[in-house]
This record gives C-alpha cells, sequence and structure tokens, in this order.
C-alpha cells in the first residue's frame, strides 16, 4: 500500500462557505459536507453567524472531530476541522 | 472502629463527576413529539432536529394532532373523507408553506413579515428544514390515530417520511433518548 510512507496527513485542505447562513444552517452543511470526507481530512469552513463560534465548537466536542482552528477576521469567523 | 470509618469515608472521596463526564455521551437520541402546526413552534422543532441529527444523534419527531398538517402535501388543498374532515382542512391549511403564528397573526400578515424577515437574514425556511431533516436522515413519524381522526392518509402526506405509527412506537423510541414535546 502506498499510504505506508510517512507523509503529512493535510496535502489539501477541504473549503465549505457558509458565509450569510444562519442557525442551524452552517452545522447542517458542515455535517454533511464532513461525510463526503475520509478520515484525517482537514476542511476549512468560513462563517459569519456568531453564534457558529460556539456552535462550531460544541459540534466538534458532540462528533469527535477535532477543532483545529477557531478564529476571527473582519466579522467572518474562520473554523478548520479534521475528520475523525 | 477507625477501619469502618475509614470504608464509609471512602464514597465521599470518589468524585462522582468523572464518572458522569466519561459518560457525556450518552444520550445518542432524540425524540421530539411535534404536537403544534404553530409556525413558532414546528420552526424550532426543525431546527432541533436538523441540528442533531447533524451531530450524529439518532433523530425522530413524531407528528400528532395539529402537528400533522405540516407534512400535508402542497397540492392537496382539501383532505378528509366526511363534511367535518374537509372543513377542517378549509379551516386549517396545511403544508410547511402555510404555517401560522401563534400570536401576532393578524391574518396572515404576521407569518408573512415572518417570511420577510428569515429571508432578509438569511433564516432557512420551514420548508428548507424539513428537506433537511429527510436528507440528514432524520425520521419522521405521522400518528396514525390522529390520521384517521382528521381524515388524512399517506398520499395527502409529504414523501420521504416513515410509515404512520402509534404512541408505543414513539415511546420506544423515547426511551433511551432526550425527548421534547413541542
Amino acid at each position: 500500500m502506498k499510504e505506508a510512507t510517512m507523509t503529512p496527513v493535510a496535502t489539501q485542505i477541504h473549503q465549505l462557505d457558509v458565509k450569510g447562513l444562519q442557525c442551524p444552517m452552517p452545522i447542517v452543511k458542515i455535517a454533511k459536507a464532513m461525510k463526503e470526507l475520509v478520515s484525517g481530512d482537514l476542511i476549512q469552513v468560513l462563517a459569519t453567524d456568531p453564534g457558529s463560534v460556539k456552535d462550531f465548537a460544541a459540534w466538534s466536542k458532540a462528533t469527535g472531530n477535532e477543532l483545529l482552528e477557531s478564529s476571527a477576521i473582519d466579522g467572518v469567523f474562520k473554523f478548520v476541522l479534521r475528520k475523525r | 472502629m477507625s477501619t469502618v470509618l475509614e470504608v464509609m469515608e471512602r464514597p465521599a472521596q470518589q468524585p462522582v463527576p468523572a464518572a458522569s463526564e466519561a459518560k457525556s455521551t450518552a444520550h445518542e437520541k432524540l425524540v421530539i413529539f411535534a404536537w403544534s402546526g404553530d409556525l413558532d413552534r414546528v420552526w424550532p422543532t426543525l431546527i432541533l432536529a436538523t441540528t442533531a441529527a447533524a451531530s450524529g444523534m439518532a433523530t425522530t419527531v413524531f407528528f400528532t394532532f395539529w402537528g400533522l398538517f405540516p407534512l400535508v402535501r402542497e397540492d392537496r388543498r382539501i383532505t378528509g373523507k366526511n363534511m367535518m374532515q374537509k372543513m377542517l382542512a378549509v379551516m386549517n391549511r396545511g403544508g410547511i408553506d402555510h404555517l401560522k403564528l401563534s400570536k401576532l397573526q393578524m391574518f396572515g400578515a404576521g407569518s408573512g413579515m415572518m417570511k420577510v424577515l428569515a429571508k432578509q437574514h438569511q433564516v432557512a425556511s420551514p420548508a428548507e428544514l424539513l428537506a433537511s431533516a429527510i436528507e440528514l436522515g432524520v425520521k419522521l413519524i405521522p400518528c396514525q390515530m390522529t390520521m384517521d381522526l382528521m381524515g388524512l392518509t399517506t398520499a395527502d402526506l409529504i414523501e420521504g417520511i416513515e410509515e404512520p405509527a402509534g404512541a408505543m412506537t414513539a415511546m420506544l423510541e423515547a426511551k433511551d433518548a432526550v425527548t421534547l414535546f413541542i
């Protein structure tokens, strides 16, 4: 198998744009997007709903998908998650 | 005597939080009893159901009484077999796009304004949330008894929902679940 070599996991970061969407759609969208990924994949989410800061942390806790980054720049919230 | 004391002290020394924290994922199911057809109840019902399903919880919504009408298909204006059931459908229009507010309805102005506000703020409509719920695998179960009572058939209801069932089916689902009555 090729995957025996210890190359970094994150060759590509998937993107999800949920800017403008309100609760609960950012969570619904990340749940759907995550289904398409394989374990270890990274995904970056951009959101504008201020409630999503707490909701993404809660979703990460509930599902076990690790929240690697949660930050905000100019009213846009950025989350980076790793699929369980 | 000292040994007895030691034994008695022991339970107090064992912190309970550690055990409960380990079981923080105990509730993996959500069951909502949707009794109302009001916009301001159906909306949060669908928000909670989609969110729960998105977080990996097995989610069921049991629709009963007025709660059945949001599941009526858009093209079924008049439902029911007899005069009373038909009158009921006339007075209480079914369909996810025809929900009314429980207060400040103002003959349609209230729910109309709510739709405009929701669009402005990009809040998903009940129809969008219902579609999302089905897509996420939320089990939507209509109550057989109230369907019979109100004169609704499975042909009157939207696709993607479960077969009608009784209270016992809902109770079995609810047994090990978080339950909400909305």
